[in-house]
């Protein structure tokens, strides 16, 4: 253990990063590191993305006229189906945390990895096999069930219901071994001086998620795997005509389906919560607020299922009950939003695309989060119930909140995962595009909903017509941005500037290490004692102390922020020595 | 009894003011917003609430990106690498404007909470005195029963001014009973009872909406609420549905006499909203002249829901097409053949399964019962109008292909070279 305490970290990194760490095929699918697990999960969703991507224009092609405009009934029902178990399951789900979170969150807590690579890299073969075997109900002739799997619906359709119901419980355990292990990784790989309260606030995020996951996946499992018993043998467990009740089967999904809005929420949040601080070069105007809303938001999340069911003969008291919850979750995600908002204030801003999408994210969840609030309002809900304004709205949250999260983390740490920056120009040209794209699909949605439209309609009411082609112009225009998105990080790959360890003067841990990040993550475990949001200290002082390891007696949380250092003037200063 | 309460609430009616409840803003404002009109006496109180919780949440959303704005402008940083100025322990907010600003939000959330569950309430809980009617719901129609034993199929016909409750099941899975201007809905459960209540305040004609998924025809799964002034209920009434001639509505069970009683059947319907032309409607129609069989046939075709899954003109659809379908060869689901003469035509209608088309889904509800003789005969008599209106040349797949089509099935249903027998039966 050295004790030339005053070298900054990744100045003299003598291993070579993890992309070029090992090569060869197997290097790469027998991999235990977290990073390249990571990117292999980053191509896996992207590639579910473009895939529910495409059913989505599919079906707003099909919607451009009343009656058949591309395909019938059944192949449009299929889609929707389709459209949603892929964005939920295979991507929207697993997208920010096995990616992102994979890659930084054992950086952030100056771990070398996960605290079972093994059972990450189970989770993403359970991933892919999960996916097969979800897409291969395709071939076994698709399911028109929704997403939601409502029986008997779901028990009478003929339809290949049962790959898709056993895909997404493997799915489930995927799920749940990447839950298991951030759970004990963020308890026992905290590097020396992490405190629960110095931690990035998106390990917060993640952690919150992997606790919603660990606990409500289990009973989609088995909720599913009841409609598969129910379809494939006739058990009648859901079926009323033996007996069985449809209702039960309604608290079971959504006894899942709600909490999994805030596993898709949740790490979108701790992305944003990373995002801010960094390019307004300031901590967060409370720590506190948003580490103890994010566990509420996952606790509180696990009592407003009944929402979804405020007309499907649910008594008025429980409607009641469930009302009043859903405000209460609504109150910890305006807690985030104000916190972020308040961060801007006196801070030193830069305008970079990831900020640009935490615009766009500020104000599409805050409006998908507020048409929230107005659909758990009961009243208003019961002309709101399965229309297009239901879908406008979590499209909202789901597109506006994590897709835009999802795309500010990726230009976020494009540098540190691939060691090269991104084009700025292309970055802000296609986010805005992305943003003006989104409005245009879903504010029309909300008024086809306010006007009464129903979802999962293939055929409409005429007087609907203009409003659904204004929607479908946006979500072509959306998913040419989101291509050009994508076009312009894969050139970034090859052709972008090489970026240092610390592009965005980031005091968050994991720019101590260099970007790429090598194999190991930090050739010695780092002494994390400060918080990462300490904008009082310079890049090297935060990176001698990060190196300081057994130097001195533990630091008091809040010592260093109140002490004053001398202000720096020359901007070269705040560079590492290594540029 | 009925008589006086309707006529009580036809008083109610000619008041202009009732039906234009909350004068300009909330006209305006509901048309900004694009919601349908305000058909009962709740839907105006409900729209007030969605005033209030829209116009907040769009303010709402609007600010914070707009103060989120004026912050970044003026605390940017002048360039990319100049000027980081590091500071100085960042400025926390007061407790007193957290406190103060999550308060308010709680207290509104509250508020639309403490307005909305009432008004949950209220349209939940029916009054004591209403007029009850059955519901039944299957893929893909609605089925209303009366009081007095009469039943009708997508068109439920109500009194103005007069609270009705629907007692609501399910014949197969979940549905859910959605009419926009009235700001209702509810799911319709397989094996359970639900209701629903609404007092509608003006006659017109509204749109059922089939709300909740239920398989390939969800979306045409329609039907109509007519609700009549309380004069003309009371007619409709007393004649059993027979003989009246309810004035902006339409007749129920037309056909058997063939009169104006059809002729108002044929009207556009709306009053309330706009004008709506189902899927499948007759058209071309003289009503002036004497029914023929043939139009008696469309007639039927048309209110009994047969259009949403047979189409005239040989368009694949759910159903067999009727182009060409009288004495062609079908082929069955369970193997062999069949000549499609009247008895299979009147079989298929009244027992659907017992032969069914190869090719097609077993979702034909039985008519037995519902058609009546000189019905189902107009029916028979309108497919074997269309003997020779061949299907248009090589539609590429049936627009349902659930099973795909066997192969001789498009030519087997050319008609065949004898000559018709069907023109003296039935």
């Amino acid at each position: 253990m050295s004790a030339t305490s005053q070298q900054p970290l990744p100045v003299l990194a003598p291993e070579p990063d993890y992309l070029r760490a090992e090569s060869g095929v197997w290097s790469w699918l027998g991999t235990k590191d977290h990073k390249r697990i990571a990117l292999m999960f980053y191509v896996s969703v992207l590639l579910s993305l473009g895939l529910g991507g495409l059913f989505a224009l599919a079906l707003r092609t099909e919607l451009l006229t009343p009656e058949r405009t591309v395909m019938d009934a059944i192949t449009y029902n299929r889609m929707f189906t389709l459209h949603g178990v892929v964005m939920v399951w295979l991507f929207l789900i697993p997208s920010i945390p096995t990616v992102f979170g994979n890659f930084v969150l054992p950086i952030m807590l100056g771990a070398r990895d996960l605290a079972f690579p093994r059972l990450n890299l189970a989770s993403f073969y359970l991933y892919v096999l999960g996916a097969v075997v979800t897409l291969g109900s395709l071939v076994a002739g698709g399911v028109d069930t929704g997403w939601t799997f409502y029986p008997p619906y779901a028990n009478s359709t003929p339809l290949a219901v049962e790959p898709v119901v056993i895909g997404i419980f493997i799915l489930g355990m995927s799920s749940i071994f990447t839950a298991i292990n951030f759970i004990v990784t963020v308890h026992t790989l905290r590097a020396e001086g992490m405190t629960w309260m110095r931690m990035p606030l998106f390990v917060w995020a993640i952690y919150g998620t992997s606790i919603i996951m660990l606990l409500a996946t289990p009973v989609l499992g088995l909720a599913l795997l009841l409609v598969g018993l129910d379809h494939g043998l006739h058990l009648g467990l859901f079926d009323p005509g033996v007996g069985g009740d449809p209702v039960l089967f309604q608290h079971l999904f959504w006894f899942y389906s709600h909490p999994a809005v805030y596993i898709m929420i949740l790490p979108a949040m701790g992305v944003i919560s990373e995002v801010v601080p960094t390019f307004a070069q300031r901590r967060p105007s409370s720590y506190t607020l948003i580490a103890i809303s994010t566990l509420g938001i996952a606790f509180v999340g696990f009592l407003t299922w009944g929402h979804h069911m405020f007309v499907a003969g649910m008594s008025e008291f429980d409607a009641g009950v469930f009302g009043i919850l859903s405000m209460f979750v609504a109150i910890f995600s305006a807690i985030k939003v104000f916190t972020w908002t308040a961060s801007l204030y006196r801070g030193s801003i830069h305008f970079n695309t990831p900020l640009l999408y935490f615009f766009g994210f500020l104000f599409l969840f805050t409006f998908g989060g507020m048409t929230g609030v107005a659909v758990a309002t009961q009243s208003l809900d019961v002309h709101w119930h399965d229309t297009y304004f239901v879908v406008a709205h979590f499209h909202f949250i789901m597109v506006g909140g994590s897709l835009t999260a999802f795309l500010a983390a990726a230009h976020y740490w494009f540098p540190k995962m691939f060691g090269r920056m991104y084009s700025e120009r292309m970055g802000l040209l296609s986010a805005t595009a992305v943003f003006i794209g989104f409005n245009l699909t879903f504010l029309p949605q909300f008024l086809l909903g306010n006007a009464g439209m129903p979802r999962r309609y293939y055929s409409y009411p005429p007087e609907y017509q203009w409003l659904n082609v204004l929607s479908t112009g946006g979500a072509w225009l959306l998913g040419a941005s989101l291509l050009v998105s994508l076009g312009h990080l894969v050139i970034s790959l090859k052709w972008g500037e090489k970026a240092g360890p610390n592009p965005w003067h980031s005091r968050s841990f994991e720019w101590l290490t260099s970007s790429p990040p090598i194999q190991h993550n930090f050739p010695e475990t780092p002494r994390l004692d400060y918080s990462p949001y300490d904008y009082t200290l310079s890049e090297e002082e935060a990176a001698a102390r990060a190196a300081a390891r057994g130097q001195e007696g533990p630091v008091p949380i809040g010592a260093l922020e109140t002490a004053t250092l001398p202000s720096r003037t020359s901007p070269t200063d705040a560079r590492l020595p290594r540029e | 009894m009925t008589g006086t309460m309707a006529s009580h609430a036809g008083q109610m009616l000619a008041d202009p003011a009732v039906t234009a409840d909350g004068g300009w803003f909330n006209e305006a404002l509901r048309r900004i917003l694009f919601l349908p009109a305000q058909g009962t006496t709740l839907a105006a109180d409900i729209d007030h609430l969605h005033y209030f919780v829209i116009l907040t949440t769009m303010a709402g959303a609007t600010l914070i990106t707009i103060l989120g704005g004026l912050l970044v402008f003026k605390y940017r940083r002048p360039s990319v690498d100049g000027g980081i100025q590091r500071e100085r322990p960042a400025p926390k907010p007061p407790l007193w404007l957290e406190v103060m600003v999550i308060s308010f939000l709680l207290g509104l959330f509250c508020l639309w909470w403490m307005i909305g569950f009432r008004q949950y309430v209220r349209i939940r809980v029916p009054p004591t005195d209403t007029m009850d009617v059955y519901v039944t719901a299957k893929q893909w129609m609605w089925k209303f029963a009366y009081p007095d034993g009469h039943h009708t199929i997508a068109k439920l016909y109500v009194p103005a001014g007069r609270p009705v409750k629907l007692i609501m099941t399910s014949r197969d899975v979940i549905h859910s009973f959605y009419v926009r201007e009235f700001r209702v809905k509810q799911d319709v459960l397989p094996g359970r009872y639900t209701t629903l209540w609404f007092t509608a305040h003006t006659p017109g004609t509204y749109r059922i909406l089939c709300a909740e998924y239920c398989g390939a025809g969800h979306s045409t799964m329609r039907g109509e609420v007519v609700v009549l002034s309380p004069a003309d209920h009371t007619r409709w009434l007393s004649s059993g549905g027979e003989g009246a001639e309810p004035q902006p509505g339409r007749g129920w069970l037309p056909g058997r006499s063939g009169d104006r009683k059809t002729q108002a059947a044929l009207q556009a319907p709306g009053l309330a909203g706009p004008s709506y032309v189902p899927p499948a409607t007759v058209d071309e129609f003289n009503p002036r002249e004497p029914l023929d069989p043939v139009l008696t046939g469309q007639l039927v075709a048309a209110e009994q829901g047969c259009l949403r899954c047979h189409t005239l003109d040989g368009t694949p659809h759910i159903g067999p097409t009727w182009a060409g379908l009288y004495r062609s060869v079908v082929p069955l689901a369970g193997g062999g053949t069949v000549v499609a003469d009247e008895a299979y035509l009147t079989e298929s209608m009244m027992d659907p399964l017992a032969r069914l088309h190869a090719g097609y889904p077993p979702v034909m509800p039985t008519y037995f019962g519902i058609l009546e003789p000189g019905q189902t005969a107009a029916i028979v008599e309108l497919i074997k109008s269309l003997r020779d209106a061949h299907p248009p040349p090589a539609p590429a797949e049936p627009a349902i292909p659930i099973i795909p089509e066997g192969p001789g099935a498009t030519g087997a249903r050319r008609p065949s070279p004898a000559p018709s027998r069907g023109a003296e039966t039935p």
